[in-house]
């Protein structure tokens, strides 16, 4: 029981770095000038503006999501085929860029896109632009947890799929497919949210024309003379942390069912 | 072994010449002032709060050799954080250098010490045409001197603009469509609308706010994008053709790149100040003056001004600096210019309209 001691630090860093911001949060959305007042905070609730942005995030996020699982699974399927030195070789290439602050990166692709491959940016719009960096940013996020799950997929579950006269594809879909679900679970969890609050990617790809929830957010907080309206901003700031609460929820339901197989985190 | 030896051998050098470097430029460091000024012992501490990189700091160092007064200079990055600093209660600085409008909010607020001119016998270098439109939110000057200042104008790309640029109409031809940059800041884009349709840029008038906001509105799918500093590096790299832009910044982009020019529209512009002013709360007031007096300088000035590339309004810098800086229009605009100018006022309560038509153009130029 003496060892609960150790714990006391992170609960001292739990209070002063998350509750007691998070309680400023709602203090801020209702009071204007130190008095109570649900004005702001309804009028933001009410602004259709701010949800059609909350849901182009969504959107993004989802395409994000889908685009990383679909590029990230047949990479981290064939990795986990490989030899362990050949696969642990290439996953660390996967991994090098995540060295450097993302920030850094996503600066550097500012300039590739803007400077070196000028077209490229061009053809893909603001939009999809953003959602190629958002893409590179978080691939190895979803390849780190389908990586972990497949390569300790026990490989006798395939050769008696193979023994009893299934193919290869079918092996695929009826055996592997469903044995690496925490780990699409994972990656999917891993994507998605930080996708959601992305802030940095369309602040920095979007020329100031491109915004996602965060940006709305970043505006609140720093209108004219810096008097921003805090009541709106953390207003905003709920919502968000409340859908982001929701889409943990949903990923933990689906989690739930599928606790055998390896899981990063 | 031997390598390591070699690595050591090396750093050692490098370390050598570093400090061989830095003694150098110490012992080059001569100076002189324009009228032989003498400055007296003073003593003590002056803390200065500045923009970053808005001075030569060897400055400072002249300073604390001639007067024995040890400077403690902190950077802010906006007007905003520097009102923050100046209405704290403990509020430790002895001068700072706000932006126009802030310094009438300061005023309003009382929290300036009006000048000692008499203690400041180099203000008299200062061009009276800036003094007297510096007026306009410091009236008779009592409180701020103009340290650095300079326009709002368009930045443009002669190979691919071919016809004559001397509108603000120009942002709005469908012509240069995805070739224009928007200043992303609600006093100067908000602004540049207003005059553009006839209106004051401190206009109280809800309506004329409106249609300038209106109008933004209908540029944005002409815009390249809206920023501050990125939009100079896209303009040397000629990925747009037309960007508004500060004349300090205008002066850097068109000296890097020889197709670009700057102009200040013919329908005005804003005209921007940043002045020197001692807070209420200084602790030596002595030193601030002495500092001011020796800013202004005609020497030191000048050289400050080739350090920092911003239009001087000292005179006396002026007739010392190049026939290239002082000929340029970017960097000392010319009488006509000015007068079609206008400073930014403080909007006191109002800001609110422009704060909320700011917020619904800004989210529609994010409209997915």
């Amino acid at each position: 029981m003496k060892r609960r001691v150790f714990a006391y630090p992170y609960v001292v860093w739990m209070i002063l770095f998350i509750v007691i911001p998070m309680l400023f949060i709602f203090y801020y959305a209702v009071n204007v000038n130190g008095q109570f007042t649900l004005t702001k905070f309804i009028a933001t609730l009410k602004d259709a503006g701010k949800w059609k942005v909350l849901w182009a995030s969504v959107v993004m996020a989802f395409k994000t999501t889908l685009i990383c699982l679909l590029l990230a699974y047949p990479i981290a399927y064939i990795l986990s085929n490989m030899k362990k030195s050949v696969a642990g070789f290439i996953s660390v290439l996967f991994f090098v860029p995540m060295w450097m602050n993302f920030v850094l990166r996503t600066y550097a692709w500012q300039a590739i896109l803007e400077y070196l491959l000028p077209d490229l940016k061009k053809f893909l719009g603001l939009e999809g632009s953003v959602l190629m960096v958002l893409v590179y940013d978080f691939l190895p996020f979803m390849i780190m947890p389908l990586y972990n799950t497949l390569s300790k997929l026990d490989k006798s579950l395939l050769e008696a799929s193979r023994d009893l006269g299934a193919n290869s594809a079918v092996t695929f879909f009826r055996v592997v497919l469903p044995l690496s679900v925490p780990g699409i679970v994972s990656g999917i969890t891993m994507v998605f949210i930080p996708a959601i609050t992305a802030f940095t990617v369309p602040a920095l790809i979007g020329n100031g024309m491109y915004h996602l929830y965060g940006n709305e957010i970043e505006l609140a907080f720093k209108t004219l003379s810096g008097q921003g309206d805090y009541a709106v901003g953390s207003t905003l700031s709920i919502i968000l942390l409340i859908s982001v609460l929701v889409s943990t929820l949903i990923m933990n339901h689906f989690d739930k069912d599928q606790q055998q197989g390896g899981q990063l985190w | 072994m031997l390598k390591k030896l070699l690595a050591v051998a090396l750093a050692v050098i490098m370390i050598a010449a570093l400090a061989a470097c830095g003694k150098k430029t110490e012992e080059e460091a001569d100076y002189s002032f324009a009228d032989g000024d003498q400055y007296e012992y003073i003593g003590g501490t002056l803390n200065i709060l500045n923009w970053g990189e808005y001075i030569d700091e060897e400055l400072i160092s002249i300073f604390e050799e001639e007067t024995g007064v040890k400077v403690t200079y902190v950077e802010m990055t906006s007007n905003e954080e520097m009102l923050i600093k100046l209405r704290a209660a403990d509020c430790v600085y002895d001068l700072c250098f706000p932006s126009d409008y802030i310094i009438e909010q300061l005023i309003a607020n009382d929290l300036l010490l009006p000048l000692d001119y008499s203690k400041i016998p180099n203000a008299k270098n200062i061009q009276p045409r800036v003094m007297k439109i510096a007026e306009g939110f410091d009236p008779g000057n009592k409180y701020s001197l103009p340290y650095f200042w300079g326009t709002v104008g368009i930045l443009y790309n002669t190979k691919l603009v071919d016809e004559p640029v001397d509108s603000w109409d120009i942002l709005w031809n469908e012509k240069y469509a995805g070739q224009i940059w928007q200043y992303d800041s609600v006093r100067d884009a908000i602004g540049i609308s207003l005059i553009r349709l006839g209106y004051d840029i401190n206009t109280r008038n809800p309506d004329e706010v409106n249609a300038a906001k209106d109008e933004l509105i209908k540029q944005i799918p002409l815009l390249k994008g809206r920023g501050t500093d990125d939009i100079r590096t896209n303009m040397i790299n000629e990925q747009a053709a037309l960007a508004v832009i500060y004349s300090g910044d205008a002066y850097e982009c068109c000296d890097s790149n020889n197709d670009l020019a700057y102009v200040v529209p013919k329908e005005g512009s804003n005209v921007w100040f940043d002045n020197v002013v001692i807070p209420k709360t200084a602790k030596n007031v002595e030193a601030a003056h002495a500092f001011i007096n020796f800013i202004n300088d005609a020497n030191l000035a000048a050289r400050n001004t080739e350090y920092c590339f911003y239009s001087t309004p000292n005179q006396g810098a002026l007739d010392l600096l190049d026939e290239d800086f002082t000929s340029n229009e970017i960097f000392n605009p010319t009488d006509e210019t000015l007068a079609r100018c206008a400073v930014f006022h403080d909007l006191g309560d109002f800001v609110e309209v422009f704060n909320r038509a700011w917020d619904e153009y800004v989210s529609a130029t994010g409209v997915h």
